[in-house]
């Protein structure tokens, strides 16, 4: 077995050559180059997980503006059937008041008008009293001779008028 | 040797000097250990030295390497907690080196006249002193923490007073084997798994000289090779693994005291 015939032999020189080469190994990569490489992966984690982190407020944020957005689209919403409502409402009184204002108009032409056809017939009427009284006067003069007072003709006239009237109706 | 018309298993674990070289009296030859050793420091350098690149969106080199570093990481947390962070360096040196070594020992340059991989990690003289210097790593962190505390790393929690006497020596004897357990894990691994590919492939090729019964036996050696191959290459990254987490485990004795 060369491990074992060789030993003194080569011992020192194994000994040395592995102290340089496993201490190059050990300060040169281990100290010098692990150390760097440990930092890149470290960082890279972070910004992994920052990114993530600022993703996660993002999307809060991105949710909480939808809420409000949503909050005040229900209230315009609401506001919006208020005010649909209301001018609904306020067309249908304008409306009522503007056919109650034609309905009196009307109503207040149809009164002067029923006025004027009861002037017309009250006038009539007078002027008919005031040929029936004088007829009635004539009448009577002639047939009986009696003057009749123009006054108490007007009377008998307009009381047989009134009785007439009252059958009429 | 081939020459001498038999193979000699033995014969690739050889250390010969390739170039002399002396400091003082002691004999520190550039040998092809020493060259093989140079090979995996080369190698890691460049496999690290081609991950440096330090992007945020790492390319594939990269990830391989922050695979490799995040490996060893992981292992040293999980083992041995946010202390352990420190030993990070250490645990990576050891498992790259030993991993490296033990891959490179398997590459089959001998198809290459004159060329032959040697394995750097078949030496008990390089395994042992890997051991050792983890036990006195683990023994300076465990003294340097606890003081004389750290004896009680022999005495578990819980055990009952009269069973002191009885499980102290038996505790510091299993604590003074680890060294040993530690290094002869890894030279044995390597060495029976290359003697025993050096002794199929004799086997092979003394078979294939030796007519028709000796031909059966070289294709079923083959095939055999093919699955021994397999099997060391599955134990190089084991034994890489097992060494850097028992060195782990008792550091993480030497910490945290059971």
């Amino acid at each position: 077995m060369p491990q074992i015939s060789q030993l003194s032999e080569v011992f020192s020189s194994q000994l040395f050559w592995l102290a340089l080469v496993f201490g190059l190994i050990f300060f040169g990569i281990g100290r010098g180059m692990l150390p760097k490489i440990r930092s890149t992966v470290d960082a890279r984690d972070h910004q992994v997980s920052d990114d993530l982190e600022k993703a996660k407020a993002a999307r809060t944020g991105a949710e909480e503006t939808e809420a409000r957005w949503r909050v005040r689209m229900d209230e315009a919403r609401v506001e919006a059937a208020h005010i649909a409502h209301e001018a609904k409402s306020e067309s249908g009184r304008e409306t009522e008041a503007r056919i109650k204002a034609a309905v009196d108009e009307i109503d207040s032409r149809v009164e002067a008008a029923r006025q004027r056809i009861r002037d017309a017939a009250a006038a009539a009427r007078a002027e008919l009293e005031a040929v029936a009284a004088d007829a009635a006067q004539q009448m009577v003069e002639q047939l009986t001779g009696i003057k009749v007072e123009s006054q108490d003709a007007a009377k008998a006239v307009e009381a047989e008028l009134q009785v007439m009237t009252t059958i009429e109706r | 040797m081939a020459a001498q018309g038999k193979i000699d298993p033995m014969h690739q674990f050889t250390i010969e000097p390739i170039a002399s070289l002396h400091i003082g009296s002691y004999n520190v030859s550039f040998t092809n250990s020493a060259l093989w050793m140079t090979i995996t420091l080369v190698l890691i350098f460049g496999f690290m030295a081609l991950g440096m690149k330090r992007q945020l969106v790492p390319g594939r080199w990269q990830v391989a390497v922050e695979g490799l570093t995040g490996f060893v990481d992981d292992m040293v947390k999980v083992n041995i907690g946010p202390e352990g962070k420190k030993f990070v360096p250490y645990i990576f040196t050891l498992f790259t080196f030993i991993l490296v070594s033990n891959f490179l020992g398997l590459l089959p340059l001998a198809i290459i006249p004159g060329l032959h991989p040697f394995t750097t990690t078949s030496q008990f003289s390089l395994t042992g002193v890997l051991a050792v210097m983890s036990f006195s790593i683990v023994l300076i962190v465990g003294f340097w923490r606890h003081g004389l505390g750290f004896f009680k790393l022999f005495v578990p929690h819980g055990t009952p007073l009269p069973m002191i006497p009885l499980i102290f020596p038996i505790e510091f004897i299993s604590f003074w084997v680890r060294p040993f357990s530690l290094g002869l894990r890894l030279f044995v691994a390597m060495i029976a798994g290359h003697i025993l590919m050096e002794v199929f492939g004799s086997f092979i090729v003394n078979g294939l000289n030796g007519g028709a019964l000796g031909w059966g036996v070289g294709i079923l050696s083959f095939l055999f090779v093919i699955f021994v191959v397999a099997l060391e290459l599955l134990m190089c990254a084991i034994q890489a693994y097992v060494f850097a987490l028992l060195t782990t485990l008792y550091l993480s004795d030497a910490i945290h005291l059971h």
